[in-house]
């Protein structure tokens, strides 16, 4: 019964992209409204049955393994494809399917009309499918299946408007991008295989003791490059802003929600490998915090509104990783969480504002937009709210606890780079709330001509998300607390740090002033934007004529894409060149010889063929066939002429016999 | 007592009789005639050996002999017929259809 009910979460999704691939490749045979019901469908079935697995695992919550069938084996090596459901999955398994039915819901409205919507809905569900892998599997190999197939799904739907050349460009550019952390991954399942002799968690978890240093500090690299890729952190965080040349629902669940945090998602489920090298950790929050701090101030002058999200997710991204440096597994997954509430609330939100703007994504564009999409600017305004800190809000509840979790344990120069991108989140999500909704408005006639709100089914999700997001963090101070919620006591033994150097002293007063800073910083950059956009919104052209160079730079996002063009891509597209010079006037000159070579033999071996072996054949042929024609003249018809023969040959027959005995006899 | 070998003689000149009869005649008839007496010839020979060496192995197969002349001259008999009737011919040598 449980078994069944754990495989039948991925299950589902998968039966939908079945039924409605099949439904696309013969030709449509039923409406779009069918293949939309069992779209969100399906993933309202896997949320029900993630709903009761985790049900089951609040009451049993040793992790368990469910086996499917055992995949492939051979020598050492046994894998079998099975699922680890333990309290780490199921807040994976509910973030998920419960995030992922509000979208695909939402994604009915947002959608409609437009070409593939079937389609659309067989690539999501199929990133279900492959996140359910990703998050389930109970080893490496397993997680890996799934982290390439939700790349897969993410370069599809990117591409998603295949016949728009950056669409078709961006799809590409996440592909090849997440290639190289892969390949870090890959390696790093080589070096655990290699080291440990086994790919499934527990095993390895529990082997891992036996690793030394260096060892365990290469397997950790290996797959904070593959983290780095899939998370779009530094130095690899470049294709996520593009990505956002797909449909916004796509952005929301799997460039905010879901996917890009399959990175976090690995470190922590692999903290056991991590734990044993402090310098490995540190990387990882070294590189969580540049990327915080890096990618939000990028966020700071980003004109476009779904540019500025994606920013401000890989900066959010950037503080999971953090955390997880530090070793606030739990805070970092709890982020995770709250993330996931508040920017698939602030995407879809965004989806709303530009679906009201019949495309329009430029926030200069926008402004005043507060009370024709009410609904929509309530949501947005919540949404901001959460991620830039408001008190009892979920985001402020989990991004305290990264940051007082690093400051606690002695990271004051992370802690200090976390909190100013913290302030930068506030003042640019701020930033883009005025723009957007306050002001005067910007918008161009006609199409602020019919400007309307979103319908009811775009809606509903949000207020959902929103309620998730008031909430959501909740779950992480009731009962026990600060730190010692529902949530932490839930999560916390699959994260518990082995040996000695856990259960740092908890200081609740400077815990208390923390939050206290923490919540002044994302006050001041509310206020910073406040000002600026609101009071004085002359200021901002000031400040930046003033600050021209600054500017300039980080409207430019650093020249990072440029940087990269320079350095890989350019000499790349050389590199084939170069190739293509070296085939076309080495290689293929070699292969046109042999190949005139090879056509002369032919044609000699033709003419021998032809006139020495075929005259050789037509001798014997015509020898017989003059013989034929001689030798028929003797069967002419005549009873007489054979009656002769017959006595010609009865008298040979004779005279031999006679001549036999009479020799015979006389010896 | 007559001696075995004037049978033989006999035998001989009755043989060679039909022999020239098949291979100079023309007519169908004729032909078929000769082929009864070298049958004949043959019978003489074989009685007369019988005789002579006081078998009875010759005188049966002398009685097979007879019976399959008399269906080898009906069978002959009427395939001459029915050549006549359909080519109106009466000579062998008339008949060369069976060629190459």
């Amino acid at each position: 019964m449980y078994d069944l009910i754990v495989t039948l979460i991925p299950f589902f999704p998968l039966l939908a992209v079945l039924v409605n691939g099949l439904n696309v490749l013969v030709g449509y045979r039923y409406s779009h409204e069918i293949a939309h019901r069992l779209a969100w469908g399906s993933v309202l079935l896997s949320f029900l049955c993630s709903v009761w697995v985790c049900l089951e695992t609040i009451g049993h919550p040793d992790p368990r393994t469910v086996i499917v069938y055992r995949w492939f084996f051979g020598g050492d090596l046994t894998v079998n494809f099975g699922f680890l459901i333990d309290p780490l999955t199921c807040i994976m398994l509910l973030v998920v399917t419960g995030v992922g039915f509000l979208i695909h819901v939402y994604s009915v409205g947002y959608m409609r009309g437009e070409d593939g919507f079937t389609r659309f809905f067989v690539y999501m569900n199929l990133f279900m499918v492959s996140m359910l892998l990703l998050v389930m599997g109970n080893n490496y190999v397993v997680l890996f299946i799934g982290w390439e197939g939700v790349g897969l799904c993410s370069y599809l739907l990117i591409g998603y408007y295949y016949d728009r050349v950056s669409a078709a460009q961006a799809a590409t550019k996440a592909f090849v991008v997440n290639r190289i952390g892969d390949a870090g991954f890959l390696m790093a399942i080589f070096l655990i295989f290699a080291n440990l002799g086994t790919v499934d968690y527990l095993d390895v978890f529990v082997r891992a003791a036996t690793l030394d240093q260096a060892t365990a500090g290469a397997i950790a690299l290996c797959l904070l490059i593959g983290a780095v890729g899939k998370s779009a952190q530094l130095p690899l965080y470049t294709w996520l802003p593009d990505a956002m040349e797909g449909p916004t629902p796509v952005s929301a669940l799997i460039h905010a929600a879901t996917m890009v945090t399959a990175g976090v998602y690995m470190i922590v489920r692999s903290h056991a490998i991590y734990d044993l090298t402090p310098d490995a950790l540190l990387v990882v929050g070294v590189i969580g915090a540049v990327t915080a701090l890096f990618a939000a101030t990028i966020a700071l002058v980003q004109t476009d509104i779904k540019r500025v999200l994606a920013y401000s997710t890989v900066s959010q991204l950037g503080l999971m990783f953090l955390a997880c440096g530090v070793g606030a597994y739990t805070a970092a997954i709890f982020h995770l969480v709250t993330h996931a509430f508040f920017k698939a609330l602030l995407f879809l939100s965004a989806g709303s504002v530009i679906h009201a703007l019949s495309g329009e994504q430029d926030i200069r564009k926008m402004g005043g937009l507060w009370d024709k999409i009410p609904k929509t600017h309530g949501v947005f305004l919540i949404g901001t709210a959460a991620i830039a800190g408001f008190p009892f809000l979920s985001g402020w509840w989990s991004k305290d606890e990264i940051l007082g979790h690093a400051f606690t344990h002695g990271h004051y120069v992370l802690w200090a780079l976390g909190a100013t991108a913290a302030f930068c989140t506030a003042f640019y999500m701020s930033r883009l709330l005025y723009l957007t909704f306050y002001g005067e408005s910007r918008v161009a006639p006609d199409v602020a001509h019919h400007l309307h709100e979103s319908p009811t089914v775009m809606i509903l999700p949000l207020m959902v998300l929103a309620v998730l997001s008031v909430v959501g963090g909740l779950i992480g101070v009731i009962p026990g607390g600060l730190e010692h919620g529902w949530f932490h006591q839930f999560v916390e033994p699959v994260v518990r740090v082995a040996g000695p150097g856990s259960g740092a002293t908890h200081d609740n007063e400077l815990a208390y002033l923390l939050m206290g800073v923490t919540t002044l910083i994302g006050a001041t950059g509310w206020f910073l934007a406040h000002y600026f956009y609101q009071l004085k919104p002359e200021q901002p052209d000031r400040v930046m004529a003033r600050m021209t160079g600054v500017y300039r730079v980080l409207l430019n996002k650093y020249w990072v894409d440029e940087a990269y063009d320079q350095a890989f891509v350019e000499p790349g597209k050389a590199m084939g060149r170069g190739c293509d010079l070296v085939d076309t006037n080495g290689i293929d000159r070699v292969v046109i010889a042999v190949e005139q070579v090879t056509s002369l033999s032919g044609a000699g071996s033709t003419w021998i063929e032809k006139h020495v072996i075929y005259s050789g054949l037509n001798v014997v042929g015509y020898g017989n066939h003059l013989a034929a024609r001689l030798l028929r003249r003797l069967q002419s018809g005549l009873v007489h002429h054979y009656a002769a023969m017959l006595v010609g040959g009865f008298v040979i027959l004779v005279n031999l016999i006679a001549l036999f005995l009479w020799f015979g006899g006389a010896s | 007592m007559i001696p075995v070998s004037a049978y033989v003689i006999v035998s001989a000149i009755l043989f060679v009789t039909g022999l020239i009869g098949v291979l100079v005649r023309r007519n169908f008839i004729i032909v078929m005639m000769s082929v009864e007496i070298m049958l004949n010839a043959a019978n003489v020979n074989l009685v007369a050996m019988a005789q002579h060496l006081d078998s009875l192995a010759g005188q049966i197969l002398t009685l097979f002999v007879i019976a399959i002349a008399a269906g080898e001259a009906a069978v002959g008999l009427a395939i001459i017929i029915v050549v006549f009737r359909g080519k109106l011919a009466t000579n062998v040598d008339q008949i060369n259809l069976l060629k190459w």
